[in-house]
Order: C-alpha cells, then structure tokens, then sequence
C-alpha cells in the first residue's frame, strides 16, 4: 500500500474561547461554590485548560433547592409547547456555536475533531430539537391519557461523550416538565458549562437546569440527596449497581445506562471491505472509550485469516495524535486513569496467553496515548474478552456456525449492543431476534439517532435515551401513584 | 372433627405440593408447614420451599425461556386463553378455595375477575409489538426499528391478601409479554395458587414456564433477589423492610424491580390493571440496518 503523507490541518484552538475559569451552574447564575477547585487537562498533551469549581454538598442542596422551586413555581405548570420552544432555542444555539463547542469538547477530552465536529455535537443539537417537538406531544406518546413529569431530576454523566451524554439526559428531562441538576463527568466539565451558558443565553428559567462539576463525590451526593425524585446515570456497571443499592427503598426512580462487551459478528459471506470499516469503526472510534463499542469481534473460521489481513492492512493507515486535527482517526485517550486501567488489561492479555498486535505507530511524546491493539487467539475466559476494557482494544475470537455465534456473543452479563455482518437477510433478522442486547447493528456499527431508543438488557442497565421509549423514564407512573 | 356417619363416604384430600419445571415435587427440604382458613380450622399441609427449591425453580425457569420466548405471539395467545378455560372449568373449585382462604363472601365474583382479567393478558399477547415497538425516523439511510422483547426470569412475590385474583394479576402479564415466572404463593394463604399450579399444568403452558413455590416468604425469596439467573423481581407481596432488603440484594446483578405500593397496601385488584406490569418485564431492542442497492 502507498503511503500517503499529510500536511498538518488543524482547528484553530482559540475558536473553543476556552477560559481560565469556569463557575457550576446553580439557578441561572454561574457561581463559584463553596468547595474547592479542581483543574481540567488537555489529555493530548497533559496541558492545564482551565479551573472549574468542585461542587460540595451545600452546592447539591442548592441546586436541588433551585431545581425543585423552578419545577413547582416555573416548569412544571408551563403549557408543552411554551417548553418545547426553550427546547428548540437551545437546540438551535448548540448548531450556532457548534464548532466553539467542537473545539472545546476535542480540547477537553481528547477525541478527533472530526468525531466532535460531525457526531457529538450535531447529535447534541439533533437530541434537543428532537424532544422539543414531543413536549406539546405527550398525551400522544402511548404513555398514558394524562403524562406527567416526575419532579427534580439528578443526573450523572460520563466523560467519553460529554456534551452529548448532557444533551441525552436534559432533553427528555425537560420536555417531559422536570427539571435537572446534571452532574458532569471529573475529566471534561467545559462543554456542559458553555451548554449552561447556552441555557442562559435561550432565557431558560433559573433553576430549570443546574449544572455541577466535581467527581464521584459530588455525583454520589446528588444521587442519594433526598430532594432528588429521579435518577438518571450513564457510567460504569459497578457504580449503577452501587446507586440501584443506594436507592433501595426509597421511591425514587431510576435508569442506568452501564458497560458492555459487545460481540461484532462477522459471517463468511459479508462484505468483507465494508465489514471492516464496521470493524475498525466498532472499535477504535472515540478511541474504544464507548459503551457500546464492539470490542469482541466474532469472526467466522474461514475467513478469520482475510479479515484479520484486512484490517491490518487497514489499521496500518489509520493516523493517530493530534485531536484538532481534522485528519485525525484515533485521538488520545481521556486521563491518566484511564490509561493505566487499558495497560493493565492490555497486559493481562498478554499474561493470559493471548497475541498482542498494534500496527506501527509513533506515539506523541506528551499527553494519554495508546496505540490501536488488536489481539488474537482469545479465549472467552480471558479478562479481555469478559472485561470492559474503554479504550481502541480489540479482542478477535472466531465460530464455526451461526448458534456458535449467537452462544457466544450472549455469554456475557452485559447486553447493550451487537453487530452482525452478513449479506443473508434472514440470517441477519433470524440473529437479531437472538440477540441479547438492546442495539444491534446489522451491517452497520456505532450508529445513533435522538428518534431510535438506546439502552442495555442485563447487566448493561435499564430504560431506554431516545425515541419515543426515551421519554418513558421521565414521566411519573399514574398507575404508581393510584397505587396498582 | 367431622366422623363418617354409617353408609357415609370420606373424601379423598389433595396434597399439595410445589409446581416445579411441570412437576409436582415436595420440597427438597422435606418440611411442611398448616394451612389454615380465614376462620382458623385447618386446610392442609403445604409444602415449605427451601432455597434448593428456589435454585431448582430458576433453572427450570430459564430452561424453558427460549421455547416461551421464541412461541408466536399468537400461540402464546392461544396457550394462556387455554388457561383461562380451564380456570372456567374449575370454577367452583376455586370459588371454595378462595372462600376458604379469604373468608370472603365474594369469591364468585373474585373467581370470574379472575377469569376475565386471564382473557384480558392472554389477549394482550400478540399485541404488545405493535404497542410498544416503534419505527424510528432516523436521519440517514437506515431501516431503524425497536422492538419489545421479554425480560427473562422473572420472580415473582405473589399478593398476600388476594390469593388468586392478585396473584393472576403479577403473573398474567409476566406470561403475555413471553418471559418465565418464579412465582412465591402467598405465605399464608397458597392453596389457590397451587390449584392454578394444577390448571397450569394441563393447558398446554410448557412446563418450566411457570414455577411456583409455597413457603415462608422472608426465608426464600432472598435467594431469587440476590440470584443471578433472575432478571427481574416483583415485589408486591413484599412488605417494606423486606422489599428494601431484597431490592438492595436485586442490584448485584442489575435486575429490574417492580415493588408494590408502600406502606403495605393491597392495590385494588379489581381497577383497570392497565398496561404498566406489562411495561415492567419487556426490554426494547433497536435493529439497524443501512438502506442501499
């Protein structure tokens, strides 16, 4: 294969309009809190971005108190189509300011500008004009003759989609009439500060929404904080499982959208070259630092040899380093932690008798860096086809038939999505229906729509983000409070 | 204590046992415990399930999820209106029982809700996709659509006041939506569950759908909250300390938990059950697939 050279084409930096500082976000205004500070980093190159405020307890109890006065006095009451019109105002100032905050999210997280600049942030905007329209809609949602909102609404997010995973969880909260106090990942607070900023600018009411950095500190605080009558966490399954123990017995409702080890399934008669785009995409997008990325690839015996030279070859092109580049494939890996937890299981791997591959690659001498790493010869027992790794590692196994296939891509306590790669229709319906997981991408991977409901089965958590579906978790249950 | 008058017959009781993978095994553990009625007078020695019994229960449970879950819906259908016929045709069976059990007057009209509110779910069957699915404009050239699938093993703590009309009420709609039951019959009052046990086991219903157990509720049903097979745990015959504990245990394995009302309310099983036990045991899976020639 050729190799082509490619000159540098980086964003502009100063288009983010990063500040020294930032406030948390409580009752439309932006304070500074009573905690301490904390700094965010560049993860490209370790660099300090800005200070943000850590949000401590008496700032939880004030958000929660300005959360719960907005949804009595304000939000609550205001007819759908008054709400749904805030909607569309933010909506639309996220496509307005789409590449500051582009800029912003690839500063602060690391991914590839393109990924920011094409995927996050237009699904942000999508997310917002989307439910918009069902705020005026709800009696025609199919969710009951009189739909109504659940109250304050304590939201956790994580850090490989910041504003995205901001815009997943206010949206339907807020069509559907509650109000929010969202809690933004430790590593990469900016870009749902700047959305506050959004909120502000689009007049929203005070209290509407809150938003407070800090880490799993305050996240656990505002979970468990009694003024909180729903709960809403995207992040790892053992803290989702922490958080339903915490809330046991309290009434307050609850959905999780946890980890996975999705199964990618790659049957001898796919199309090989668009497969392993489905592959590469499944994998190495956003850095494996997805949910619902498709991190065991299962591919058919006979033609495990091809495709494993296939993507190869096609790993080989891929450029790492530089996220504002808009050439840029693979971006840096999000913190210090994160990066170590991939090392580990990366070298467990390796101790477990696996075949570690990664094509040649400079890595950039400062910053969170790891190479795209593909390994062979994986058995189901090895921590890498069990574990969530979060990050651009792929562990390859192969089957023999279709039943080998779908025995092993469920035998998992996880179940958030699966890809299956074949031209056969009825086989791809015959394995979707067999499928234990809530997404599965036919011929397709990684793909997201604010209209198609997402969420896991298992152990990858419950309640689905999108579609009609999605407003389901946000609206109190009539039937609940008749007590049936 | 009644004597048989000269000429006179003596009936012929019935044991009742656990319903377990389509048989009728006692419990592994060899205990019983007396069943009496409302007024005090003894009915029967039920069977006290044990914590094998439970692990038993489960795998029988998941062992017939596949056949359960993959019927049509139409036979699913068809399989739980079959069920609601045979429950006709004990009719008064179930009258005395649950007049025995309750000491209610009203155990004709508690049988024949019982009956309907069957028909009710077994219609439900091959309803729910259309309901709760949904084709999804996406934007971009993909055939997206969701789909409600069953959520698995479910367990079940049956009502414990309504002791066939409640208990119908959580387990009807766990069947119509194509998941399995492990259903704990009310503590004290199981005798109308295991004759429904009995109607289960000859209308078609493959065994291992339904499961039910008999026994001290505080005993067995923290062994299917903390079960890792389990994918789902109704709570409503629960009372609110142990429904705390056991939705606490629930979460090792991030099962879905429907708990009951607080504050040991029976609900009015009586109302329109509308369509939010249904909801409770589906998940929703998205299918993708590019659109292209």
């Amino acid at each position: 294969m050729p190799t082509w050279e490619y000159a540098p084409a980086p964003e502009a930096r100063e288009t983010a309009r990063l500040r020294e500082s930032y406030g948390m976000f409580i009752d439309g205004e932006f304070v500074d809190g009573d905690g301490e500070r904390m700094k965010t980093v560049n993860p490209a190159d370790e660099a300090v971005l800005a200070e943000v405020p850590v949000a401590g307890p008496s700032d939880v109890d004030r958000a929660v108190a300005a959360a719960r006065r907005a949804y009595e006095q304000v939000w609550a009451p205001l007819p759908g189509r008054e709400r749904a019109k805030y909607l569309f105002r933010i909506a639309r100032a996220i496509q307005e300011r789409g590449r500051e905050l582009a800029v912003l999210e690839s500063l602060d997280n690391g991914k590839p500008i393109k990924e920011s600049r094409d995927v996050d942030v237009p699904l942000a905007a999508a997310h917002f004009f989307y439910y918009a329209g069902w705020a005026d809609k709800l009696r025609h949602a199919g969710l009951g003759p009189d739909p109504r909102p659940i109250g304050v609404a304590g939201q956790v997010i994580p850090w490989n989609f910041p504003l995205l995973m901001a815009a997943w969880k206010l949206a339907p909260a807020l069509a559907t009439g509650n109000t929010c106090v969202l809690k933004p990942a430790e590593t990469t607070p900016l870009t749902a500060l700047v959305l506050a900023e959004i909120c502000q600018q689009a007049e929203l009411p005070p209290g509407v929404v809150n938003v407070l950095p800090g880490a799993g500190e305050t996240g656990a605080a505002l979970v468990a904080h009694p003024g909180v009558d729903k709960v809403a966490f995207t992040g790892s399954t053992e803290v989702g499982k922490q958080i339903q123990r915490n809330l046991a017995g309290t009434g307050r409702r609850l959905s999780l959208e946890l980890g996975g080890k999705a199964a990618n399934i790659i049957f001898d008669d796919a199309a090989l070259d668009q497969a392993v785009e489905g592959i590469v995409n499944g994998i190495f997008f956003n850095q494996g630092h997805v949910c619902c990325a498709g991190s065991r690839l299962l591919v058919q015996e006979s033609i495990a040899d091809t495709v494993l030279d296939l993507l190869r070859d096609r790993l080989g092109t891929l450029r790492l380093g530089d996220p504002l580049d808009k050439n840029t494939d693979i971006g840096a890996i999000n913190s210090a932690a994160q990066l170590a937890r991939i090392r580990e299981l990366t070298a467990a791997g390796e101790a477990e008798g696996a075949h570690r591959w990664s094509p040649p690659c400079q890595l950039p001498d400062r910053g969170f860096w790891f190479p795209p790493t593909v390994f062979t010869g994986v058995s189901q027992a090895h921590r890498i086809a069990r574990e969530e790794i979060f990050g651009p590692v792929l562990s390859v196994l192969t089957f023999r038939t279709p039943a080998e296939a779908v025995e092993k891509a469920n035998n998992t306590p996880y179940g958030l999505s699966a890809g299956v790669w074949t031209e056969k229709g009825s086989r791809i319906l015959w394995m979707a229906q067999r499928l234990r997981a809530g997404v599965v991408w036919a011929n397709t991977f990684n793909r997201f729509d604010p209209a198609s409901p997402f969420g896991g089965y298992k152990e990858s958590g419950f309640g689905r983000e999108g579609g009609r579906h999605g407003l389901a978790p946000y609206l109190a249950d009539e039937a609940e409070e008749a007590g049936a | 204590m009644t004597t048989v008058e000269p000429g006179g017959r003596v009936d012929v009781r019935k044991t009742y046992k656990l319903y377990i993978g389509g048989a009728f095994p006692r419990s592994e553990s060899g205990r019983s415990y007396p069943v009496t009625a409302a007024d005090g007078s003894f009915l029967a020695n039920a069977a006290q399930g044990s914590r094998k019994d439970a692990r038993d229960a489960v795998v029988a449970a998941r062992k017939a999820f596949p056949g359960w879950s993959g019927a049509t819906a139409y036979n699913r259908g068809q399989v739980l209106y079959r069920v609601a016929e045979m429950l006709e045709g004990r009719r008064a069976q179930f009258v005395a029982e649950v007049a025995a059990a309750e000491g209610t007057g009203a155990a004709e009209s508690i049988v024949d809700a019982t009956i309907d509110r069957w028909v009710w779910y077994a219609g439900w069957a091959d309803k729910i996709t259309a309901v709760f699915g949904s084709a999804n404009p996406v934007a971009g050239p993909y055939f997206d659509f969701s789909l409600p699938e069953p959520t698995g093993v479910v367990a079940v703590l049956a009502p414990r006041s309504s002791s066939l009309l409640g208990l119908v009420s959580v387990l009807a709609p766990v069947l119509a939506g194509g998941s399995t039951a492990v259903v704990v019959a009310a503590e004290h009052q199981p005798l109308p569950a295991i004759t429904l046990a009995e109607v289960l086991a000859t209308s078609d219903l493959p065994g291992g759908v339904v499961n039910l157990l008999t026994g001290r509720v505080a005993e067995i049903a923290p062994w299917l909250a903390a079960h890792r097979d389990v994918n789902a745990l109704d709570l409503t015959g629960a009372d609110d300390d142990l429904a705390t504990e056991l939705e606490r245990a629930a979460a090792d394995n991030v099962k879905r938990v429907f708990r009951g009302p607080r504050g040991g309310t029976e609900p009015d099983w009586r109302a329109d059950p509308g369509t939010r036990r249904l909801a409770a045991f589906l998940e929703t899976k998205t299918v993708w697939h590019p659109l292209g020639i």
